[in-house]
């Protein structure tokens, strides 16, 4: 009794494996057929996380904003202001978004196309999480997981290039020149955390949902030890326009010439190219 | 006494009191001392703590043959000298000009409701200032003078054109047709604005800080760009302030106490235009000032605009003073716009203003 009852079990369960084994072979082939090939990207971290797995040759249509990497095809496509038959014109199998103004998704879901709707991240995990996401959505999870791989193994390494004496800096992270700012909410703030920075616009809580305005004489008073210019593109600042704004050549940073000129494309977004962002701030940090 | 019989036979409907007495020696100092008050405050408080005494001693160690020692250290000399007090003189400068201004437009057209962007200069400064920060070319960008200098010249030709359209329909409606040539120039000059702002999606953080307006960047050299037309253009409307209570009575009676009605409209028109534009070229466009200013006064004081027209201004001055302490404090180390201060002062304040409408013209 007890060893029919051992091999009927064991028959089962055999059973049950070929079947999954074979289910799973089954959905490989299968959802081979059915991963998108005509992509279209609405959100500029979204196109860099594509082309940076592998999964380029699939997207059909960027926006307008989505201007890294080159070759990305560029339309005037807008993800803030989106045209639903704008879209539906490129007959996408996949639309990706990380703003859904109005009920403008489900308008594209109704015309029967896949929408997937990417968030803004305000951590690395989550930038990771998405990366990894994109990989399975497109079939390209080799890729995924090697760029995620490669991410934490830089920003570590970078991170570790500071020596101790300077992983508790205070920064002050410039969004625009009426001190709009970033705090340790907010993905780059994250970056910073990673650091050990300790980030000025922290005292400003929730205001402004993580991108506070500063006030100019509490930034003069807390003296930042580096100061990340995110408006290099958008509204040319540069050590020079920093260091002749009254009051400002007080300031530790601007003495120590610790001013990072960031390109305001790689510090609003939340892709691979963070990395290239974290060594231009870690060239600044360990600078004497 | 005569201008007021001459109201009366005019149109007896109803009768809001001209008062022919002008500004009392009491109501003028207590609004000076609101004034100094203010910004006093507006010295002494913000984010970075720095006691009144040393800002006082500071100040006066800048008097000569007094010899005493500077006292603060070099970030709160910063602070207070370079940051702090061009906020507060702007939004002094600013703020009388707005409420000056509005007071002057509401005497001129008849119309409470008035304010100093009637004329389509908001619209106009906004589409100036937008073009800038959009189209400005690399070597001019970084210039401080771009954005104020486009400003300024799209309020003036928002203005010039607003008025040219309202000439157009005759002297007879001058008046009605150019609030609503106003209207038209605003909403115009609004949706070019709108359509060159989604263009150009990736300044939208510039464009809008600009509109939403405030004193969070102040610097003495802005005070100087705004400056000169500030005061040239406020003494010009407090000049006019005897003009502005006859043109009041309507233009008919204006002109029968021979008043050359074109000539005076267009004067207050030009001054309040070319210091509402230079105001706005340096801070944005900030909402309500120029209603609730002359308005509290009207209620308060005297509907007389010889009361109305130097008392706006001192008071326009201390209120947007004692608003830009709220926007720099209220969330500190964060700013509130100042507009959404204002507006929200503003809004309550506006229905209180209809609702006793009959006691103001």
């Amino acid at each position: 009794m007890h060893r029919l009852s051992i091999a009927v079990v064991a028959a089962l369960v055999a059973a049950l494996t070929v079947v999954s084994l074979s289910a799973a072979a089954h959905q490989r082939t299968h959802a081979k057929h059915h991963h998108p090939h005509r992509i279209v990207s609405l959100s500029p971290t979204v196109t860099e996380d594509l082309f940076a797995i592998g999964a380029g040759r699939q997207v059909v249509a960027v926006d307008n904003q989505s201007n890294y990497p080159k070759r990305a095809p560029q339309t005037s496509l807008s993800g803030y202001d989106p045209n639903v038959e704008a879209i539906a014109n490129f007959h996408p199998d996949l639309v990706v978004i990380s703003y859904d103004p109005g009920n403008f998704a489900s308008q594209l879901r109704q015309l029967g196309i896949k929408v997937v709707f990417e968030a803004a991240a305000t951590n690395l995990k989550e930038a990771y999480r998405e990366i990894l996401g994109l990989g399975r959505l497109t079939g390209h999870n080799r890729g995924a997981n090697a760029v995620v791989r490669s991410m934490r193994r830089h920003l570590a390494a970078i991170v570790a290039s500071v020596p101790t004496t300077r992983r508790h800096l205070r920064v002050y992270h410039e969004l625009d020149p009426t001190y709009y700012s970033a705090t340790s909410q907010t993905f780059i703030g994250s970056v910073y955390k990673l650091f050990g920075f300790r980030d000025i616009a922290d005292a400003a809580g929730g205001t402004g949902g993580g991108y506070p305005q500063l006030s100019g004489e509490y930034i003069i008073a807390k003296d930042p030890q580096i100061i990340v210019l995110a408006d290099t593109k958008c509204c040319r600042q540069s050590y020079g326009s920093v260091s002749t704004r009254p009051g400002w050549g007080t300031i530790a940073a601007v003495e120590h010439h610790r001013v990072v000129t960031a390109n305001d494309d790689v510090a609003s977004r939340w892709g691979p190219r963070i990395v290239q962002f974290a060594r231009t701030v870690a060239r600044l940090a360990k600078q004497d | 006494m005569a201008t007021t019989a001459g109201r009366a036979e005019a149109a007896p409907a109803p009768t809001p009191r001209v008062e022919a007495r002008g500004v009392g020696l009491r109501t003028g100092l207590v609004t000076l001392a609101f004034l100094i008050a203010a910004l006093a405050v507006g010295l002494a408080v913000g984010p970075v703590h720095v006691g009144i005494g040393s800002i006082l001693r500071s100040a006066l160690s800048y008097v000569p043959f007094l010899h005493v020692q500077q006292p603060l250290g070099a970030v709160d000399h910063a602070v207070i000298w370079q940051l702090r007090a061009p906020r507060v003189a702007l939004a002094a400068l600013v703020g009388g000009m707005l409420a000056v201004a509005g007071a002057s437009y509401q005497g001129v057209f008849r119309n409470p409701l008035c304010d100093p962007y009637l004329l389509g200069v908001a619209g106009g400064a906004g589409l100036g200032a937008t073009l800038a920060i959009v189209y400005a070319s690399a070597a001019t960008a970084g210039s401080t003078w771009t954005v104020p200098l486009a400003a300024f010249a799209g309020a003036i030709a928002a203005v010039v054109v607003t008025y040219a359209l309202g000439r157009s329909v005759g002297a007879t409606h001058m008046t009605g047709a150019l609030v609503l040539a106003g209207v038209t120039m605003a909403t115009f000059t609004a949706a070019v604005q709108t359509f060159v702002q989604q263009q150009h999606t990736q300044q939208l953080q510039n464009i809008y800080s600009w509109l939403l307006g405030g004193f969070s960047t102040a610097t003495w050299h802005d005070v100087a760009i705004c400056a000169p037309y500030i005061a040239v253009s406020s003494l010009v409307l407090v000049l006019h302030r005897r003009v502005l209570d006859v043109l009041s009575l309507g233009d008919d009676e204006a002109a029968s106490l021979g008043i050359d009605v074109p000539r005076a409209r267009l004067a207050i028109v030009v001054a309040a235009t070319l210091g509402t534009a230079a105001a706005v070229s340096v801070s944005g466009l900030i909402a309500f000032v120029g209603i609730i200013v002359p308005h509290t006064i009207r209620l308060l004081v005297s509907t007389s605009y010889r009361a109305v027209v130097p008392l706006s201004l001192i008071a326009g001055a201390g209120f947007l003073v004692v608003t830009d302490v709220v926007a720099r404090t209220v969330l500190s180390p964060a700013e509130l716009p100042i507009g959404v201060v204002t507006a929200f002062l503003g809004a309550p304040f506006f229905a209180i203003v209809l609702r006793t409408s009959r006691a103001v013209r």
